[in-house]
């Protein structure tokens, strides 16, 4: 973009974009250390894989819309359902998520930048270095694996084509690539929150995202290595002929599932987390009052960290894990109900008497509060051991499983990206079109996922190419849902570009929203407060109290008005 | 700051009888289309053949009715809030600055913890009624699960012997991407059948990846594993002919593992059995290697897989086409 504007060569070497230099967007190609640029870089990354793995979606809905293995061949059809899932979880939510908690981690405490921005940066490079390694591995002979995004051996490990490069090979190496870059990133965002917080913040000042932020990288920290080290023994397996998980070798497939399960389960919980600390900071916005229980939601963000990491046998109840075993699991994974149950009533009781506003933030909360509760009620019936030996491995765990991640976690996604977009572009989104998007999705979702529980109470298995003829209504529903879901994304696209190039300049605070972040300009320069840091004085979600969050209020609300 | 509308009218310390009526009927009206959702769960199911159905059905049912409570409970104060909690246009008051309410947090999270755990206590009895799963011998793959399995004596793997009246053990072998079933007397079929009302032993062996034996109209599961021989049992309670699907992925033709089990009446079956190991052994039709043929027919287009088992030798092949229950 050649521009004629006169402007100071330095401020092309400025760490950060600086407002109105016309070569900011060179930054975002660069190994750029500023949290807010790197969780732009995440975001936009993220948001380019979750088109790839809509795609994939759509083909596999296409295959699936009539009964016969008729649109792909099966063999195919196993690599595209392999790399969805793979895309969806590791190129899309686990990358935006980071977006999220690089963008509003530092602000929200008050801190200039992350405690480690250059292993922040590496954490970053990463991701595009595995994804590309991921979209290579379409590329190779043999195609990209067909094991499932679980992976388990020995169908794993079969390498038909006995090549050295394959795609199971490239699988494993994205894999166990993702797992390092998200422990350096864990690293950095709990140091930051531990140690960087502003005068004042305690940690019952703490906003809940934070809280949930704590609690999703400790799984991370504690889950991640036993996933690297499964996937290290699964590289060994298929490359260099070992026998951890071989039978004939004296190994145990089994042995795989538990490494797997012990990261990959808790996983889910390091994407809904942030989820809920999305959903608790925006409700009490749009609905003006303080969050209902503010301090059991937060410790109970913590119950979940500490349950989720004792629940992953019951991935394993028909996998000949002795009966003793299916119980005590059952009762663990039953448990978490108490403090997920705990956070949906806190926000019910944040929407109780209050003055909501129906923004599309908050359309796609309370969305996604409606789909999660749902969602709950199915995972307790799949937590049950005799319920789950006839609906496990069908299709009402894909459409549990996506009222999970799809329906509750993205819907919570977009609720955030619309509602922190005018605070990082300084600019406002589209109303209309935030709507229409809302509408669209949420008819999608319901139509894609809900008859997948009937499909699988039916006894339809998961991951089939071709199905009886029994299953052919849920099934033609279902597609029809996938098919309107990507349609759903246009108005998204367009509002979100149409927006950061011209739409409306956004105010330092366009939703009167109570938060450090929000004392700050849009969008925040380049090391938030600098020297300024504010001291809070009082707990989070004030609305109503007439109390001020930090001292010398008044000064920073002028002060982010004048940028 | 002046207020848009009037706090609402609140009758101080008054007994609040029309919201305890509204409450109080909302409840009912709830519960009553709960237990109509606990009522039609039953029609989402497949038939019910195995005597572990009803109890599975039941289990359904009732959780069914509890989250069907909870949930239209949960999206009722929702869209409440929604009706009479929205601010007017322009509005820009805050709502009522209630930071929380103790007794109502204890409440919530006892009550929720006292429900899972009577419903997980009910399961863990449901469970132990059921006792479908045996003992487990590990072995190093295939041929060494073969003969595990073919071991002469009815006792099961585990150490816990069949009781008298059983029937089997049965050998499930399953294959990349074939089911066998090896009856106690040598007869090999590549559809199962079962005599009724009688509990079927089997010891499942699996010759390459996993795989799952699912009858859906059984309501039950089990994986078979490499490198183990796993003792399982079920008590089949319907004539008719169900679907044997593989549950656990299996690579390539997955979708095409799978098969019928004929559940007869004791006679029937004694016929059948007699009959079948009259019949000569020959080569079963084989749904993946069709698919295989001709893939490779068409110049061997698609990603990778393993090649299909040759299919297995059988006294009786199944019917593919003939139709199934559920």
């Amino acid at each position: 973009m050649a521009s004629s504007v006169p402007f100071d060569p330095r401020v092309l070497r400025a760490p950060h974009p600086v407002p109105g230099a016309p070569d900011n967007w060179k930054r975002f190609f660069s190994f750029n250390t500023d949290a807010k640029v790197i969780g732009i870089q995440y975001m936009a990354v993220a948001l380019l894989f979750l088109l790839v793995g809509g795609l994939l979606a759509m083909i596999i809905r296409g295959e699936l819309i009539t009964p016969p293995a008729d649109l792909v061949d099966p063999t195919v059809y196993n690599g595209l359902y392999t790399m969805h899932g793979t895309v969806m979880l590791f190129l899309f939510l686990f990358p935006i998520l980071n977006g999220f908690n690089n963008l509003l981690i530092p602000p929200m405490i008050g801190a200039p930048d992350m405690a480690f921005p250059k292993l922040n940066a590496a954490a970053f490079w990463l991701f595009p270095l595995f994804g590309i390694i991921l979209m290579a591995s379409f590329f190779v002979p043999g195609g990209p694996s067909g094991s499932g995004w679980w992976a388990y051996p020995p169908v794993s490990t079969q390498n038909p084509l006995g090549h050295f490069i394959n795609g199971q090979f490239l699988w494993i190496l994205a894999v166990a690539l993702s797992g390092v870059s998200s422990i350096m990133g864990a690293i950095n965002f709990v140091t930051t929150i531990l140690r960087m917080r502003a005068p004042g913040m305690t940690w019952f000042r703490l906003p809940i995202f934070c809280w949930t932020a704590v609690a999703a990288q400790t799984i991370q920290l504690v889950g991640l290595p036993v996933l690297t080290g499964g996937a290290v023994m699964l590289l060994f397996d298929l490359s260099f002929g070992t026998s951890f998980f071989r039978p004939e070798g004296g190994g145990d497939p089994m042995l795989y599932q538990h490494f797997f399960w012990f990261y990959s389960h808790p996983a889910v919980y390091v994407m809904v987390l942030p989820v809920f600390g999305i959903f608790s900071e925006l409700f009490p916005v749009y609905a003006r009052k303080p969050l209902f229980g503010y301090k059991v939601v937060a410790i109970a963000s913590f119950g979940i960290t500490v349950l989720s990491l004792i629940v992953w046998v019951h991935h394993m109840f028909y996998s000949g894990t002795p009966q003793w075993m299916r119980n005590l699991f059952m009762v663990t994974t039953m448990l978490i109900a108490v403090p997920t149950g705990i956070k949906v009533f806190a926000w019910l009781g944040t929407l109780w008497r209050g003055r909501i506003r129906l923004s599309t933030p908050m359309l796609f909360c309370l969305g996604g509060l409606f789909n999660f509760i749902f969602a709950g009620i199915t995972g307790i019936m799949l937590a049950t051991v005799p319920v789950d030996i006839h609906v496990g491995n069908t299709y009402f765990v894909v459409g549990h499983f996506h009222y999970v991640i799809f329906s509750t976690i993205t819907f919570g996604v977009f609720a955030g990206i619309y509602h922190w977009f005018p605070k990082f572009t300084g600019r406002m989104y589209y109303e209309g079109l935030g709507k229409l998007h809302f509408v669209l999705t949420f008819i999608a979702s319901t139509l894609n996922f809900l008859p997948m529980h009937w499909a699988g109470l039916m006894g339809m298995p998961r991951r089939v190419a071709s199905y009886d003829p029994e299953f052919a209504l849920a099934n033609v529903l279902a597609s029809l849902g996938a098919f309107l879901l990507g349609v759903a994304t246009i108005p998204f696209i367009l509002n979100i570009v149409s927006s950061w190039a011209r739409g409306p300049k956004a105010g330092p605070n366009p939703w009167q929203a109570i938060g450090l972040e929000w004392l700050l300009p849009s969008p925040p320069p380049a090391e938030n407060f600098e020297e300024d840091v504010p001291t809070v004085i009082s707990g989070p979600y004030g609305y109503g109290l007439g109390r001020p969050l930090v001292e010398h209020q008044e000064r920073y609300v002028a002060r982010s008005r004048e940028a | 700051m002046t207020p848009s509308t009037p706090p609402a009218p609140t009758p101080q310390r008054r007994f609040p009888v029309g919201a305890v009526l509204l409450i109080a009927a909302a409840v009912a009206a709830d519960a009553a289309a709960s237990l109509a959702m606990a009522r039609s769960s039953h029609h989402w199911l497949p038939v019910q053949a195995s005597a572990a159905a009803p109890y599975v059905d039941d289990l359904f049912a009732l959780e069914t009715g509890i989250g069907s409570f909870i949930f239209m409970g949960c999206i009722g104060v929702m869209l409440w809030t929604l009706l009479f909690n929205r601010a007017p246009k322009y509005d820009m008051e805050d709502g009522d600055p209630i930071e929380g309410n103790l007794k109502l947090e204890i409440a919530w999270t006892l009550i929720p913890l006292v429900i899972v755990m009577l419903i997980a206590a009910h399961a863990i009895r449901v469970s132990d009624t059921l006792a479908t799963l045996g003992g487990k011998q590990r072995v190093l793959g295939g041929a060494q699960a073969v003969q595990v399995a073919g071991a002469a004596d009815a006792g099961a793997v585990g150490g816990v012997a069949g009781a008298a009246g059983d029937f089997g053990p049965i050998q499930v072998i399953a294959r990349q991407w074939s089911w066998e079933f090896v009856y106690p007397d040598g007869t090999r079929s590549t559809e199962l059948h079962l005599p009724l009302n009688r509990r079927a032993r089997f010891r499942l062996i699996s010759m390459d990846v996993l795989h799952g034996f699912y009858v859906p109209a059984f309501r039950l599961k089990q994986d078979l594993v490499p490198g183990s021989v796993i003792d399982y049992s079920l008590v089949p309670t319907r004539e008719g002919r169900y679907r044997l699907r593989d549950s656990m992925f299996s690579g390539g033709y997955f979708a095409s593992n799978q098969t019928d089990v004929v559940v007869q009446s004791p006679d029937d079956f004694g016929r059948w059995l007699a009959e079948a190991s009259r019949a000569p052994l020959r080569e079963s039709p084989n749904a993946a290697r069709d698919l295989w043929q001709s893939r490779l027919a068409r110049g061997d287009r698609g990603w990778a897989t393993v090649p299909p088992a040759s299919p297995p030798m059988v006294h009786v092949i199944a019917d593919p086409s003939a139709p199934h229950e559920g």
